[in-house]
């Protein structure tokens, strides 16, 4: 298996390098001063019409500036296989910038490899990165619970069983996050809703994603959304099923033509473009990267046609609402055990940082993280 | 959630996604079954079926047609399974390794030719509903049926009737139990191995086109997850019998239902258990049928592993 990956990052590699000479031999600008090498890993296939899509859609803003050279690696599983593409990335191809985009590159690779090539920048992309990690390392990222929260707002209107449908890959911080603030947001317009929610234990995992959907409807649910990898099969098995949906990622409402209200999407490219930016003009890379509206980070898609005038007017209130920066945590609010995180009265600012390490699903929510 | 209610729920779910998942399962074990029993192990399966998960979702993308989906998936698992057939008839070409470079082979190029595909909508498989007779949503979501399971049912019965009954049946046996003995009976050994090989694979592909065009129902790169190999353990916990791999398939369908249905119902703890059901169920088989002191009952004879 490791031997074809690696012809094929070559195939990539190369592919790359000469689109990048290519594009820079028509530019008048060739004598750049410095040269940078940027290598991007990724999870799982560029083009999974999710998270890995939607980076490197956005990734192309890099190859555009002048003097810089993208190489990719695909489908590099959370192992030390990550290391090892990111060390290959460093010495063979001179890759002085990595962007490690899945959650689980962080701890221990990315780490790591930071000690030990002090001269390399990397930035992953979660917000995971504190003042105690290695200042060549960092981290941007999209608040998408801003946009999941949105998405509840519309779900809560929708649903007539008031039973919402969720599911997830894993049980980590921004999934849950992801959750909880999809019920707080049908909470806000529904009361009586609930967010049943269904791990799959994998980033991509086709026929559980569909079983889980499947089970989900079964148990009444009749909005579904998730945070998986590749929505795909998650939306498409909601339309069959004749419920309504919300995405993720990036625009699912195509594959939902009855059913989709709205959804979730990450705008890297933003991010992206900033980078370039910095990169053209010599500037340090930040650290810590992240927001969500406020910053167009984050963003909804354009409704479908299973979204009621009622759901888009309270969609779009709340999407100006988180904005303005107006909470979306607002008290009281319960964990799952009955202990009470946000008293009554008490609020979280959307970029509380005590949120990046939600380890709890909130009362409202059925499902178990362990 | 009330405690009945719950288990009711549960195991229609399992009995629902026995039906929904065991199809594929049941393509690629009757597939290995037939190549196993003409005396050859093709371990390859699963790289035709993701290959046959991605021609079929390209040519129904392209044609509009999903049968011809189906088809052409089959057409190219065959081409999968001669070309192990013909490799492996040079000699001193070891089956199970043969089998593990077409697998990689299969995965490799259904990987390089689906990265178009991964995005556009196919028209998929059409559905048969037999739950009109009931008022419950979910026994009606159950018994919508695809026609490739009825099709699958249909074919382990032909083959256990067609190994036991035909003189095809008899020489594919015979050639499984001993080349020897076929040699004297003047049968082409290779031949009848090339052919059941291209049958076997005939049925994986067949078997990857209905997990893209039917369930889940979309190409994507992580669509087997391991079907493919796990089938060959279902053979061998099948004892070869085409009627047991039936019975086989639908079991590891509901085991892989299992985890999605116990949380709908509110189980969540160990979720990661349960979602592991199928694959421990293969590691369970494969101890259980691995014992030193007794040999794999009905395995045929010329088969590599019990050689």
């Amino acid at each position: 298996m490791s031997k074809f990956e690696l012809s094929r990052r070559t195939i990539l590699k190369s592919s790359a390098a000469g689109l990048a000479a290519l594009s820079s031999a028509g530019l008048p600008r060739l004598a750049q001063a410095s040269e940078l090498t940027v290598g991007i890993v990724y999870v799982g296939p560029r083009d999974d019409f999710g998270w890995n899509q939607a980076h490197a859609v956005a990734a192309t803003a890099l190859k555009d500036v002048p003097g810089v050279t993208v190489v990719e690696e695909e489908n590099v599983p959370e192992t030390i296989a990550v290391q090892k593409s990111m060390e290959s990335m460093i010495n063979l191809d001179g890759a002085k910038l990595i962007f490690a985009t899945s959650f689980g590159y962080y701890k221990p690779f990315v780490l790591d490899l930071a000690a030990k090539y002090t001269d390399v920048e990397f930035r992953h992309a979660a917000p995971l990165w504190t003042e105690a990690d290695p200042k060549n390392a960092g981290s941007y990222f999209g608040y998408l619970d801003q946009a999941h929260y949105v998405d509840g707002v519309a779900a809560g209107l929708s649903t007539t069983s008031n039973k919402l449908g969720f599911v997830a890959a894993k049980p980590i911080g921004t999934v849950l996050r992801n959750i909880n603030s999809f019920l707080l947001g049908a909470r806000k317009v529904n009361p009586e809703a609930t967010v049943q929610v269904i791990f799959t234990g994998e980033w991509s995992m086709p026929v559980r994603e569909a079983e889980a959907a499947n089970a989900l409807v079964d148990a009444g649910c009749d909005v579904l959304t998730c945070h998986v990898d590749g929505p795909k099969v998650v939306i498409e098995t909601a339309e069959s099923r004749g419920i309504k949906c919300c995405g993720h990622n990036a625009s699912q409402s195509p594959l939902a033509p009855n059913g989709f209200i709205t959804g979730a999407e990450y705008k890297w490219e933003t991010i992206y473009k900033m980078f370039a930016t910095d990169l053209a003009e010599g500037e340090p890379l930040p650290n810590f990267t992240g927001g969500g509206f406020d910053v167009d980070f984050v963003r909804s898609t354009p409704y479908g046609a299973g979204a009621t005038e009622a759901a888009i007017a309270a969609a779009d209130a709340a999407r100006a609402d988180v904005k303005a920066g107006k909470s979306i945590f607002v008290g009281p609010i319960n964990k799952q055990d009955g202990s009470s995180l946000l008293a009554a009265g008490a609020s979280f600012e959307n970029y509380e940082p005590s949120l990046d390490q939600t380890d709890y699903l909130i009362e409202g929510v059925i499902g178990s993280i362990t | 959630m009330s405690g009945d209610a719950g288990l009711m729920t549960v195991l229609l779910a399992m009995f629902a996604g026995a039906i929904r998942v065991s199809t594929p399962f049941l393509f690629v074990s009757l597939g290995e079954m037939l190549t196993e029993k003409s005396g050859r192990i093709n371990l390859g399966l699963e790289g035709t079926l993701v290959f046959g998960a991605m021609s079929g979702y390209a040519i129904s993308y392209h044609t509009g047609l999903p049968w011809l989906g189906v088809l052409v998936a089959g057409i190219c698992g065959s081409g999968f399974g001669a070309l192990h057939g013909y490799l492996c008839k040079l000699p001193k070409v070891n089956d199970i390794a043969i089998g593990i470079a077409l697998m990689l082979f299969g995965t490799g190029l259904a990987f390089f030719f689906g990265k178009a595909y991964i995005q556009p909508s196919a028209p998929r498989l059409p559905s048969i509903s037999f739950g009109t007779w009931s008022e419950h949503p979910g026994v009606r979501q159950a018994l919508e049926i695809n026609p490739l399971f009825l099709l699958g049912i249909a074919l382990a019965v032909f083959l256990w009737w067609a190994l036991k009954n035909t003189r095809y049946g008899l020489t594919i046996r015979t050639t499984g139990d001993s080349a020897p003995a076929a040699l004297a009976l003047g049968i082409n050994v290779d031949k009848v191995r090339l052919l059941s090989t291209m049958a076997g694979g005939f049925f994986a592909g067949i078997g990857g086109s209905f997990l893209s065009l039917y369930y889940p129902g979309s190409w994507t790169e992580g669509l087997s997850s391991g079907q493919g190999l796990m089938a060959v353990a279902l053979v061998i916990f099948a004892r070869w019998n085409p009627i047991a791999c039936f019975w086989a398939a639908l079991l590891f369908g509901a085991a892989g239902a299992l985890g999605p249905a116990l949380q709908s119902i509110g189980i969540s703890r160990g979720y990661h258990f349960f979602n592991a059901a199928p694959y421990i169920l293969t590691l369970l088989i494969m101890i259980a049928s691995s014992s030193p002191r007794r040999s794999l009952k009905g395995a045929p004879g010329e088969l590599s592993i019990t050689k």
